[in-house]
């Protein structure tokens, strides 16, 4: 079975944001695999196992310190990885999912692709932690032409169908659909393991690709944005409010008077 | 310049429309300027007799898609309902609820027609002038930052729950009815169940009071007094990562930024020391309530009220207290 897995390098969700000029300081950041990327991997990787075989490719499109996350997803278990980097893709999602569908074989070809190999399963990841938006991977599977499911907790696959167990506000929706398809990964989807010893040795040997926009036959107006950042800023900084007093019983009398006298919330 | 039309895809939810699709609709009058149309259209099941509340909230015109087969959600089917209604509504843009659905819905319509799209907005401001674009606000690392953003037309823009006012009804308003046929379409995925388990509870995202536990509720049946207290305050449980990887509760009340983000107006946090993920997931909420034994934790830095103590023991006087409220109060 062979797999494509759309990984970003995001910030560590513990780290603060500080800003400089018009974006975010990367001064000191420690970067790491989306989160939710992350469950895509080792997904991945077991769907491969299962099957007896196949290929586990990681894709990323981001800047040169992408890589790092890329070996470490080689160092999980996938077999290749391919960064695209190049800075005339923009921030904004109709452009990044255009430049991983032209990786991916093309545009509405149903069938996906990489290197003339065809892709059964094209995993993702919910959202990213960081500009979160959850677009990307619904849009190529729409570009794509292949059916999705989205936000999965469970996925299985038999012959030519995966059933997948799709995360709707706290319901399960069963879903089945025909591969090749793309699915985009909820917490507890899996335990995604980390990299070993042997692993890591290995992944160094691994082949890593650094493609531009040339290579995938594009140009800077394909990917004109169709959105734009004209301002960021840093939410409004909530100080310590009142620590209330007395015995447990008086505490939460005065807490509920206070909800509901001064904060009005009740 | 041509007068515009902006669409608003409303949501109906266990018999009723969802509040976040009246505040979609409070945000396309947002943009809306003189001479322009806001209407809204209805995808789903039996949801034709919802049309005049989402016209008594403004919309001009109401499209209805109602079918039987899409009483559930299915990306490829509302897509094809969704390009019908596009058909006759011809908009320069359009508002979904950022749920489930609109998550789904609003990438796949964006991307099946070359559209840019900005997800997740908490805040909307009209264009200064009839040909300035109108600007989205909305969160970047869960809300440790947020960004604004304009979107060439038509865009497509989702909403989340309880950050925009919702238009106050008006009285006794019947709705500009089309109803829409969409041509079938094959589709490939097969929604074969749907396991619910969320019947009878309130939304978590769109929940107005949010009764979170972490590590300190120690147990499963540790949320059982929490869920109490969300019970007598109309509310929801949440949770957090801590609680969560521990096996107390399922991923789905997981808030942070891997999880939910909410922003209600009152967060009881009980037992949660504060990781700064957590933290990007909750500090949008109105007011901040913390329960917690160590008074050193960082949860009481951004709390309006903190209460030191055991949560087994404040929780249900907490809860006692506010049964009294609202007993008092009806």
């Amino acid at each position: 079975m062979n797999i494509a897995v759309l990984l970003k390098q995001t910030f560590d969700t513990e780290e603060r944001i500080v800003l400089a000029g018009d974006g975010v300081s990367e001064e000191g950041v420690k970067f790491i695999i989306n989160p939710y990327d992350e469950y895509a991997v080792e997904q991945g990787i077991l769907m491969r196992d299962a099957a007896g075989g196949g290929k586990v490719t990681v894709l990323s499109v981001g800047p040169a310190r992408a890589a790092e996350a890329l070996r470490t997803a080689l160092a999980m278990g996938a077999d290749e990885a391919v960064l695209i980097d190049d800075e005339r893709v923009p921030a904004d999602e109709y452009a990044v999912a255009r430049v991983l569908a032209a990786a991916l074989g093309g545009e509405g070809s149903g069938t996906p692709s990489l290197d003339g190999e065809a892709v059964d399963v094209v995993l993702g990841g919910n959202f990213s932690v960081d500009l979160g938006s959850g677009q990307v991977a619904v849009r190529l599977a729409a570009l794509l032409g292949v059916p999705h499911v989205a936000s999965v907790t469970r996925l299985e696959t038999s012959g030519g169908t995966a059933t997948a167990h799709r995360d709707a506000e706290g319901d399960i929706e069963i879903v089945e659909v025909p591969l090749p398809a793309l699915f985009t990964a909820q917490q507890g989807l899996n335990e995604p393991r980390y990299p070993s010893l042997p692993g890591i040795m290995k992944a160094k040997r691994k082949p890593l690709r650094t493609l531009t926009l040339d290579d995938l036959g594009l140009s800077p107006d394909d990917v004109a944005p169709l959105t734009e950042r004209i301002g960021i800023a840093l939410p409004p900084e909530r100080s310590a409010g009142r620590m209330l007093r007395g015995a447990p019983a008086e505490q939460a009398a005065e807490l509920a008077r206070l909800l509901h006298a001064e904060a009005k919330v009740l | 310049m041509a007068d515009k039309t902006w669409l608003v895809i409303a949501e109906a939810r266990d018999g009723a429309l969802r509040q976040v699709s009246f505040e979609a609709l409070a945000a396309a009058r947002a943009v809306q300027q003189s001479g322009d149309t806001v209407v809204a259209a209805l995808i789903g099941s039996g949801v034709a007799p919802l049309a005049d509340a989402l016209a008594a909230r403004g919309a001009a015109r109401v499209y209805i898609v109602d079918r039987p087969e899409l009483a559930v959600y299915h990306p490829e089917a509302y897509l094809a309902a969704s390009r019908a209604i596009l058909q006759a509504a011809q908009p320069a843009g359009m508002f979904l609820g950022h749920t489930a659905m609109g998550r789904d819905l609003a990438p796949l319509i964006a991307a099946a027609h070359n559209w840019g799209a900005v997800t997740d907005v908490t805040a909307v401001t009209p264009g200064a002038g009839p040909e300035a674009a109108p600007r989205f606000t909305r969160p970047l690392y869960a809300g440790k930052a947020l960004e604004t953003r304009t979107a060439a037309e038509p865009f497509v823009v989702t909403v989340r729950p309880n950050n925009i006012q919702a238009p106050q009804p008006a009285d006794d308003v019947a709705a500009d009815v089309v109803a829409i046929e969409p041509a079938p379409v094959p589709l490939r995925a097969i929604v074969k169940d749907v396991i619910k388990k969320t019947s009878g509870k309130v939304d978590l995202s769109e929940a107005k009071v949010v009764v979170a536990g972490g590590r300190g509720v120690k147990s499963t049946e540790g949320f059982a007094p929490l869920q109490e207290l969300a019970d007598v305050l109309g509310g929801a449980v949440g949770a957090s990562r801590a609680a969560c990887d521990a096996g107390y509760c399922d991923y789905a009340l997981q808030i942070g930024q891997t999880g939910k983000v909410v922003t209600p107006e009152l967060y009881i946090a009980c037992g949660i020391s504060g990781a700064i993920q957590h933290l990007a997931g909750m500090s949008g909420s109105r007011v901040i309530v913390a329960v917690n034994k160590d008074p050193e934790a960082p949860i009481f830095k951004i709390a309006d009220y903190g209460i030191v103590g055991d949560l087994f023991e404040i929780v249900p006087l907490l809860t006692e207290e506010f049964r009294k409220l609202r007993d008092a109060s009806s």
